[in-house]
């Protein structure tokens, strides 16, 4: 029995890679949020509105790493990110100007605006791969680890080692970044309350005098930040592929809802529900119950409860639970 | 111009734009164009039951489809030798292991008092299930891939005819609609759209993954026909003789024939569904679902059970989907988990509803005829088109190159546009509902 390395084990593969797992669902899961709380849609496009943000930072990193541009040991992506930022901006402002806003004029029902939505995830996704292609493509540079296993194993003597990798600390640091001056932004600020305003009572917000179409572009340009941030942020810590941002679809649904749609502080909680859910049951937990079991009593298999082929079948079991039990999310979400 | 004119001519287009494929390429093309769109007419009708009658949106079209392709192996491929003495009951017994579980968990929660009690039963139940499940299962799954895995590998079918499948993949899929139904239906109308998103990509990962009951990504091939075969039909003397008759060679005429045949079987199905639709469109039953389409809540003061038809409408839709999916996995002879995507599989049955008009039952034909046909025609006109914007620019210059290579990706624009476009300008679709 050895506690210790249990706990590093632990450490290395659920708790690490599950933080920033969550960190990125959580952020992705504020957006679909978001759009939920003010267009009153499920936006089906998200997904790929984080693809084609990603997108534009990895070309203009190539761009940067071109011209020989660097920042030290960090990643080059991050001094792409906010022209990536203004880019995306400029296509949801867009897509809202040429699609959305007709609907919301004619006051379609919900199920059209997530129809539609759906169109448009398709031209989002074809746009993306006409640019770049349907491979993956790396864009990290800079320092690899923070920690890598060989060093942690060397300052403290263990058996098992903790690598921290620099996209999986700047994912942390950037998500806690975001969420705090989001939150900042909704509690503090004259467009922030009328933002929450509108989202609770929408005719009494109109009442009041706010407007309501500045209240949709300044979503639009809030979910345009926060998609970008996490495509990046996901792209860099896994890889770049336009097929799994579609994929991610199902994972920030389900933490949105789980959470509660419609309420930020539930899309966060949701974000690390299931990214902790997922990497708990795909995760073989040989080694970390070897060491934690009397000598004889190891594990002969590898004690993976399923298979990380079905990490998309956690999170859906995770949703159908919520959906049956409790549909308005751990937190009070508005939809019932 | 009066609306069965119209209709008549909007469908004699489509017809003429096939037999124009069957003069310009091969009446082999033409042929193949029919029968995939009788397929996807019949998808369409399934669609336009959930969406049309009833206003339900569902993403996961994939999943009953690829249900109903797994229905096709299942019940006609040969069964595997060995493969249920080593595995099979074992399998078997895993699975009712696992849906006694469930339902044990169920009756625990329905018959325990409330309170924490109930929550740790409960938990023990299902993890103490889910361990002797897997326990059970494991080496019964690792039994059945070990037999000869080159070629079976895999639990094999029950060696029944392929037309039985049909139905089958119907039943197959209405049993995940009643699951999906069950949970998400009476909530918002966004929860159906997510809740099936996720169940088609859970399918698809099954059947890529669990190798004992589809081979996985090493796709079952050869699943029997319903009509000869072409070989056999060139060794009939006297059908070469009938052949030359038209003046075809034999090789030729087979293959012509084999596709008459599929054309002439599928075309049955549509028919037949398509009459059951029209039935139930203006039946009683058809008027309250589109009572409860244009006012829930009017309808519900009614005394409707709006739940209850919604699970049963889902229900009837999905499993005309897993229909169409046995059927098109039967003409493929093979079903491969890997070539199911959702662009092809969801999306495009919707835009094929949209445009033809969602609501009628026509429309949703003529949509899943002239959706196919363009679907077939995109890429080599967006090749096409491509070269023509390239041809100013010299042989190997980067921006050619990368045009021309991506132009496979103009189908996801092009059919996006397309839904866009209808749903903005011509929200009634081509033949629209009465």
């Amino acid at each position: 029995m050895d506690f210790l390395n249990a706990l590093v084990a632990l450490a290395n593969y659920v708790l690490v890679p599950g933080i920033a797992y969550g960190s990125q669902l959580a952020l992705g899961a504020l957006g679909v949020t978001l759009v939920y709380g003010i267009l009153r849609f499920s936006n089906f496009a998200h997904g790929d509105t984080m693809a084609l943000g990603a997108m534009s930072a990895v070309l203009i990193t190539w761009g940067f790493q071109a011209m020989g541009l660097h920042l030290w040991v960090l990643p080059t992506a991050l001094i792409a990110l906010p022209f990536a930022i203004l880019i995306t901006i400029g296509l949801l402002l867009g897509t809202d100007r040429m699609v959305y806003r007709f609907y919301r004029e004619k006051k379609a029902k919900p199920v059209i605006f997530v129809i539609v939505s759906l169109g448009i995830t398709f031209i989002y996704n074809g746009i993306t791969r006409f640019i770049i292609g349907s491979d993956d493509q790396n864009f990290a540079d800079g320092e690899r680890f923070i920690i890598s296993a060989r060093t942690f194993k060397k300052m403290t003597g263990l058996e098992e080692g903790l690598a921290i990798k620099t996209t999986q600390g700047l994912t942390v640091i950037t998500a806690i970044i975001v969420v705090a001056v989001l939150f900042w932004f909704l509690n503090k600020t004259r467009s922030g309350k009328s933002m929450r305003a509108y989202s609770d009572n929408e005719d009494l917000a109109l009442l009041s005098g706010i407007n309501p179409e500045r209240v949709v572009m300044i979503t639009w340009i809030i979910v345009a930040c926060l998609a970008t941030t996490a495509g990046v942020l996901y792209g860099l810590d896994k890889s770049f592929k336009p097929f799994t941002y579609f994929q991610l679809l199902l994972p920030i649904f389900a933490a949105a809802i789980v959470g509660g749609l419609g309420n930020p502080v539930g899309a966060i909680a949701g974000g690390f529900v299931i990214a902790f859910s997922e990497v708990t049951i795909t995760y073989a937990w040989k080694k970390v119950l070897g060491y934690m079991m009397p000598a004889g009593l190891e594990p002969d298999g590898l004690v993976q409860l399923m298979s990380t082929d079905y990490k998309f079948a956690v999170s859906f079991v995770i949703l159908l639970i919520v959906l049956l039990f409790k549909p308005t999310g751990l937190f009070k979400g508005q939809s019932v | 111009m009066n609306e069965t004119l119209k209709n008549t001519a909007l469908f004699a287009i489509i017809a003429g734009l096939i037999v124009f494929t069957g003069f310009q390429q091969s009446w082999n093309a033409a042929l193949l164009i029919i029968s995939m769109g009788l397929i996807s007419s019949i998808m369409a009708l399934g669609v336009n039951l959930q969406w049309g009658f009833a206003g339900l949106f569902n993403v996961g079209i994939m999943g009953f489809v690829a249900l109903g392709g797994l229905a096709a192996v299942l019940i006609s491929m040969p069964p595997t030798e060995g493969a249920w003495s080593a595995g099979g009951w074992g399998v078997a017994g895993a699975l009712v292991l696992g849906a006694a579980t469930i339902g044990a968990a169920i009756v625990t929660m329905k018959r325990m008092a409330k309170g924490w009690l109930r929550t740790l039963v409960m938990l023990a139940i299902l993890v103490g299930g889910f361990f002797l499940f897997r326990a059970v299962l494991d080496p019964s799954v690792a039994a059945i891939e070990d037999i000869n895995p080159a070629e079976t590998g895999y639990i094999g079918g029950l060696g029944l005819p392929v037309i039985l499948a049909w139905p089958v993949g119907g039943l197959f899929a209405a049993g995940a609609a009643w699951l999906i139904g069950k949970t998400a239906l009476g909530l918002r109308s966004d929860y159906l759209a997510i809740a099936t998103l996720g169940i088609a990509e859970i399918i698809i990962a099954v059947l890529k993954n669990e190798d004992w009951l589809s081979r996985g990504v090493k796709n079952v091939i050869g699943i029997p026909r319903p009509v000869p075969y072409e070989i056999d039909l060139q060794n009939n003397a006297g059908f070469v003789e009938r052949a030359a008759g038209f003046g075809l060679d034999p090789v030729e005429a087979s293959t012509l024939w084999v596709k008459v045949l599929y054309v002439a079987l599928f075309a049955g199905v549509l028919v037949l569904l398509l009459w059951l639709s029209q039935r139930a469109l203006n039946s009683p039953w058809g008027r309250m679902l589109r009572a409860i389409r244009d006012n829930e809540v009017a309808a519900e003061a009614m005394g409707k059970d709006v739940t209850a038809r919604h699970l049963q409408v889902f229900i009837l839709g999905s499993a005309i989907c897993g229909i169409a999916g046995a059927m098109m996995t039967t003409l493929d002879s093979q079903l491969t988990p890997g070539s199911y995507q959702p662009l092809r599989f969801t999306f495009l049955i919707w835009v094929m509803v949209i445009v033809g008009g969602s609501g009628n039952n026509f429309g949703a034909v003529l949509g899943g005829f002239l959706m196919w046909y363009l679907w077939v025609m995109v890429e080599p006109m967006g090749l096409w088109l491509m070269h023509l914007v390239t041809s100013g620019m010299p042989d190997g210059y980067w921006l050619k190159d990368h045009l021309i290579e991506s132009a496979a990706h103009m189908r996801l624009m092009t059919m996006g546009a397309v839904l866009l476009l209808v749903l903005r300008f011509s929200p009634r679709g081509l033949i629209p509902e009465k």
